[in-house]
């Protein structure tokens, strides 16, 4: 390079090859994408960051209530099934908890779930400028998405603590094992999340179909009452559910042992987890070259 | 792969799976529908099956690129030339990874950016050093980097004032000037640059050719799409000529363009006409015949006559209608518009009854190359009866008498008036 033109051009820097391992020589070839797969995902991790901070940031901008939402949400849907399940229909609580906790509890672990599953599922077309102009592995996309539940769910965990106070109800050592099911509830929704996602590229479709299983799926899973009113020879299937087993475990962390965990069950909606994210990722992978191409 | 070779090739292809809907006449909703549930449940057999989706009972493979082998060496500014559908954005897609080869292998070495991304995944909600950081990490660029060139981006887009304000409220211009700024201080090893020449305005585009051309005063390599030949001839070094998704010629500019033009010319027939049908609306059916008056097949060239004519016929009977004619460069600039009734002088009467107005020119103004021809009938004043500013798509070819003289072989605009030169 000529010296000259870095002091007359002082914008344009001299290569340092040396700084981002620009050297790396890339190899492309038909159907060979998938050796270096998980190796450029960890490559993009900055970008997944970003990506995750832009869904976070932009998520309740221009609203006048901001953040509230998140708070308001989940609250006012606790009032009603308190009302709808705890007064008129009488269904115990776990143990001794208050009935609004309980429901509270299952609230949070539920709307973890399903912000994941919706958010998730529709990223893909919210980047359509992303995915047909841009190289990355797609996986950060509805991954980085899923990070806006996970804030709005430690929002509403605050909020269950107020409504514990309140109660004077205090968890006990169970609350330790929260980050784990907390894992649990982001990866459990991931995998259905991604089948729809790559289905959602190319039949827009789902999503409409998305809310719908998001409204039913508020019934069907227990969130507005316990679990434990299931009868006991449905339970396991039950379980094959595998938001019941986020529910179930959330509450057996923070109702203080009240809420008692039903260990099958819990190892059925884990299988159920574990099936679905292999299934996900699988299938998410055999057509995300394609995405640029059907989008 | 030798020391200075930053792209290799080797007889790549991209095909794609077109599907077709058989032609079968679905007779009730019923049909309709039960179609539709067909063909997405074969969409679900083959996502569990790990196969691409297409919809569609016939499939169809239409390859976009083919046995396409080269070699290109850093610090090279390479054209890459080639009709519409000739698979340029293809193979562009094809080195940026945005869709995957279906044969043959690519070896690349460094960090490939695009100048096709500006301003890609700029969020308006955000503010600007929010976008900077966000469409830099979109771009390749580290953190780390984003920083170290923060303020050299801002003062480079001259937004200094406004960092902290929504991009939503930026003008325009402003917006431009930011994302160019963010992918123009990227540092690429290999720059891909996709007709970006042909949006924003006069400023921007100059501000693209300059760093284009410090970027390969640095050594950077470049490839350049354009359909501007004036602006391949001025940079490029080298020109990829694809037609059909075949690389048919690679070498010199001057013989690219030369392959390009004769490649435009070979179905030229097919260009220089066209004939429309509407279904509605005052007019039913709008023709255009553009001829030169070269005797070895009509083309139209450079300072020879040419002749213009249009001809429509209306469901109605329309007395004081006008036709009106422009001519765009390829990038869309408006080279010329006349209207046939510029002084309320020749109505054109429409009717049933097919009508042409014609329009001649003596010697053809234009230089070598491809336009687009737009058509406008009117009433003047009342109202417009049709108007298509892409109707069709014209060659013009180098003159094949020497009495037309080009001095260089591209010069640097679409127009070429008769001139002459006094010393």
């Amino acid at each position: 390079m000529d010296p000259k033109l870095t002091e007359t051009e002082p914008e344009i820097a001299v290569p340092n090859r040396a700084n981002d391992g620009s050297e790396r020589v890339l190899v492309l070839e038909a159907g060979r994408s998938a050796q270096r797969y998980w190796r450029d995902i960890w490559d993009y991790r900055e970008l997944f960051g970003i990506l995750a901070w832009r869904d976070v940031s932009v998520q309740y901008k221009q609203t006048v209530i901001g953040v509230s939402w998140a708070i308001l949400r989940p609250l006012l849907t606790m009032i009603v099934f308190t009302v709808l399940f705890g007064r008129l229909g009488n269904l115990p609580s776990d143990g001794q908890a208050p009935y609004p906790v309980m429901v509270m509890a299952g609230m949070l672990a539920w709307f973890l779930f399903s912000t994941v599953l919706s958010q998730a599922s529709n990223s893909l077309i919210q980047n359509t400028n992303l995915i047909s102009k841009v190289y990355f592995p797609r996986l950060i996309v509805p991954a980085a998405s899923s990070v806006v539940a996970l804030v709005d769910a430690l929002f509403t965990l605050v909020v269950l603590f107020l409504l514990m106070f309140w109660f004077g109800f205090f968890p006990n050592w169970q609350i330790a094992f929260l980050p784990l099911f907390f894992v649990f509830g982001m990866l459990a929704p991931l995998g259905p999340a991604l089948i729809l996602a790559a289905l959602n590229v190319k039949y827009r479709d789902f999503r409409f179909i998305v809310p719908f299983v998001v409204q039913f799926g508020l019934y069907v899973s227990p969130v507005g009452f316990s679990s434990s009113v299931v009868p006991d020879q449905w339970r396991l299937l039950y379980s094959l559910n595998p938001a019941v087993g986020v529910i179930d475990g959330f509450r057996w962390c923070l109702l203080g042992g009240q809420s008692e965990l039903y260990l099958p069950g819990l190892a059925v909606s884990v299988l159920s987890m574990i099936v679905f994210l292999w299934v996900g990722i699988k299938s998410f992978r055999s057509v995300e070259r394609t995405f640029a191409d059907l989008i | 792969m030798s020391s200075d070779i930053v792209i290799r090739a080797e007889g790549i292809g991209k095909k794609y799976l077109i599907g077709h809907k058989t032609a079968q006449r679905d007779n009730t909703m019923r049909d309709t529908l039960m179609r539709s549930l067909a063909g997405m449940g074969r969409s679900f057999a083959d996502l569990a099956r790990g196969k691409p989706i297409i919809s569609g009972d016939e499939i169809e493979e239409f390859w976009a690129l083919k046995d396409l082998d080269f070699e290109i060496r850093a610090g090279e500014v390479v054209g890459v030339i080639g009709a519409n559908g000739a698979g340029k954005s293809t193979l562009l897609k094809v080195l940026s990874r945005i869709t995957e080869l279906s044969e043959g292998r690519l070896t690349i070495k460094g960090r490939v950016a695009s100048l096709l991304e500006v301003g890609t995944g700029f969020h308006p909600e955000l503010t600007g050093r929010e976008n900077i950081y966000l469409n830099g990490a979109i771009l390749g660029m580290t953190h780390k980097e984003i920083k170290s060139k923060f303020d050299e981006i801002v003062d480079f887009a001259g937004v200094e004032k406004f960092v902290d304000t929504p991009v939503k409220r930026y003008s325009s211009g402003m917006y431009v000037r930011l994302a160019f700024s963010v992918a123009g201080h990227l540092e690429p090893e290999i720059l891909i640059v996709d007709e970006v020449l042909a949006v924003g305005d006069v400023e921007f585009q100059r501000k693209c050719l300059g760093r284009m051309e410090t970027l390969s005063k640095g050594g950077r390599t470049i490839l350049f799409v354009s359909h501007n030949l004036n602006s391949i001839s001025n940079l490029c070094s080298r020109a990829l000529v694809l037609d059909q998704g075949h690389c048919v010629n690679d070498g010199a500019v001057p013989d690219g363009i030369e392959t390009f033009l004769s490649l435009l010319t070979r179905d030229q027939s097919a260009l220089n006409e066209r004939s429309m049908e509407l279904r509605s609306g005052p007019i039913e059916r709008v023709a255009v015949k553009i001829a030169g008056t070269s005797e070895v097949r009509g083309d139209l060239e450079t300072g020879m006559p040419a002749e213009f004519q249009v001809t429509a016929s209306a469901r109605e009977d329309i007395p004081g209608a006008a036709c009106r004619i422009i001519l765009y460069s390829m990038d869309g600039a408006e080279i010329f518009r006349s209207a046939s009734r510029p002084y309320w002088s020749v109505p054109w009467s429409l009717s049933r009854m097919p009508a042409t107005a014609t329009l001649q020119m003596p010697n053809l103004p234009l230089t070598p190359g491809e336009y687009l021809l737009g058509i406008m009938l009117e009433v003047p004043y009342e109202r417009t009866l049709f108007e298509d500013s892409r109707f069709c798509k014209i060659v013009v070819k180098p003159p094949v008498s020497s009495a037309v003289e080009l001095p260089n072989f591209f010069p640097a605009s679409p127009l070429w008036p008769e001139h002459k030169w006094t010393i």
